[in-house]
């Protein structure tokens, strides 16, 4: 294959194997989601959707409730701005998407001799072009509860728009430590940044770095994917469902497939910064080498798949986290939110950055 | 007689590492955690019943949806007095009475419906009944249909169970 055919598809390949994942993960964790309250409850959850008899523990429901959303009808209500009320969806899913392209899922490859990394696009900007994508997804938000003509609505995207605001805020500052520990702001170096050891025991995983920041970062990024305890947006005891309550058919899917987007994609991310992306601790090129001095030789073969699993599996682990969290903590009440957000995670955020910087400082003498 | 003064004990305060919430949250997701396992181990322990395959067992004195009784020959034991058409609240009852060919009974209902939109399970028509003719006794409700028309019952439907 010639040069840029290949590059081609390889980009092509790359693009279609994580966006399969990640909307494949967005499917099953509507079932998670569902299930697993379920159970956290002391309930069934959904097990009747079946085909052909076989109901596989409610597994056919996303799929019932996709095609249930494809068929309904499209409306728009009278009050509504018809081009904005139609372009909010697009908006709140859209950069979750565009978010997808900067995380690593696996390590460097060789290819048919060519050197392929497992990310869409190695940016060299990678977790500010994260930002700035994820900082968009605001106005998907504010845009359908201003263009539903509603007042509930209204009210969520308000304080939709003021909590993501707020959080950016903390969710930025919590993340410059690992930026000073990593030396990088591109996903690939801080992923393979994470691959040694601290004091020869414990891998140099951004967490147990960045201890602070980690808590930092994943409450900020609850804030930010409006998940309980901070989904007062679409809080359904006071605002029915806050922006998207104008909203049905396929649109309010789209609404539905961007919240559960930023699950994966925020999973990913803490996994990438903070749990090694796709390092398996103490696994090298050639194999683990223990702590002990001792050493267990692995193919190169089942190296990669062993570090593709890491990945997937840490993924999985924290997409399971927002659903668990979700069934665990009440809702916040809307100043404690604020109150938390300005009063407690920036100054936390700062000290981090402070504390961060002078041990470096020390280190480095 | 003096007012009483209850002291209700106040949650007490709490400690530096309660107010952090993080330990607390750890706490928390380990109960969530629990009950989750526990109901995916021991599913017979989820109180949910399967409604349309397993159905709750009815209190005996359920009023429930009515059936009229039969004779020891097979004919409705209803005489066709009208009472409980009459003690019905909610007038669903259309009895229509027609001369009985047993010379023994005066009359019998040629029709007898109860339109069950209407009926409010007072058992009324039940306690008015002179010859026990009309129970309520079936333990269960009325089941749902598609059409108002299914939910007026006949004599037919109703001498069945």
């Amino acid at each position: 294959m010639t040069g840029p055919l290949f590059d081609i598809t390889v980009a092509v390949a790359r693009i279609a194997v994580f966006f399969a994942f990640c909307f494949g993960l967005v499917v099953v964790m509507t079932w998670v989601e569902r299930k697993g309250a379920a159970y956290i409850q002391d309930r069934r959850g959904p097990n009747r959707a079946d085909i052909f008899g076989i109901r596989a523990w409610g597994l056919f429901h996303p799929l019932a409730d996709a095609l249930k959303f494809l068929f309904k009808e499209d409306f728009i209500p009278d009050n509504a701005h018809r081009l904005f009320y139609q372009m909010a969806p697009m908006f709140s899913l859209a950069p979750a998407i565009l978010a997808i392209a900067v995380i690593p899922f696996g390590p460097d490859v060789t290819v048919m001799g060519r050197k392929v990394a497992l990310q869409i696009a190695d940016l060299n900007v990678g977790i500010l072009y994260l930002f700035a994508v994820s900082g968009m997804t605001v106005y998907g938000v504010v845009l359908a509860g201003w263009a539903s003509g509603s007042k509930y609505p209204l009210l969520g995207g308000l304080r939709s728009s003021a909590q993501m605001l707020s959080y950016e805020v903390s969710m930025g500052l919590s993340l410059i430590g690992i930026f000073m520990v990593f030396e990088s702001v591109r996903m690939s170096q801080i992923v393979a940044g994470q691959g040694g050891l601290l004091f020869g025991v414990l891998p140099k995983w951004g967490v147990f770095v960045q201890p602070l920041g980690f808590i930092l970062f994943l409450v900020a990024q609850y804030a930010e994917a409006n998940r309980t305890p901070f989904d007062l947006p679409e809080g359904e005891s006071e605002l029915v469902a806050g922006y998207h309550t104008e909203y049905g058919s396929f649109k309010f899917s789209m609404f539905m497939m961007a919240e559960y987007l930023h699950m994966v994609v925020g999973a990913a991310v803490v996994a990438t910064l903070f749990f090694g992306g796709w390092q398996v601790p103490y696994l090298g090129d050639a194999g683990f080498l223990l702590p002990g001095g001792s050493a267990v030789a692995v193919p190169p073969a089942f190296v990669l798949l062993l570090r593709i699993g890491a990945f997937v599996s840490k993924v999985v682990f924290f997409a399971w986290l927002y659903v668990w969290i979700r069934w665990t903590i009440p809702r916040f009440r809307y100043d404690q939110v604020m109150r938390l957000g300005w009063k407690v995670m920036l100054p936390l955020s700062l000290l981090n950055i402070f504390a961060t910087g002078l041990i470096l400082l020390l280190l480095k003498k | 007689m003096t007012i009483g003064v209850k002291k209700v004990a106040r949650p007490r305060e709490m400690s530096f590492p309660e107010s952090l919430y993080l330990v607390e949250i750890v706490k928390g997701l380990g109960v969530t955690m629990g009950h989750l396992l526990s109901n995916i181990v021991r599913q017979e322990g989820i109180k949910t019943i399967e409604y349309p395959e397993v159905r709750r067992e009815m209190p005996p004195r359920f009023r429930g949806r009515h059936r009229l009784m039969k004779r020891e020959n097979g004919s409705p034991r209803c005489v066709a007095c009208y009472c409980c058409a009459t003690a019905c609240p909610a007038k669903c009852i259309t009895i229509v009475a027609g001369e009985s060919p047993d010379p023994a009974v005066e009359k019998y209902p040629v029709r007898f419906d109860i339109d069950m939109l209407r009926c409010v399970f007072c058992g009324m028509c039940v306690e008015a009944c002179p010859c026990d003719a009309i129970r309520m006794d079936t333990g269960w409700f009325t089941p749902p249909d598609d059409t108002r028309e299914k939910l007026i019952f006949t004599i037919d439907t109703l001498l069945e169970k």
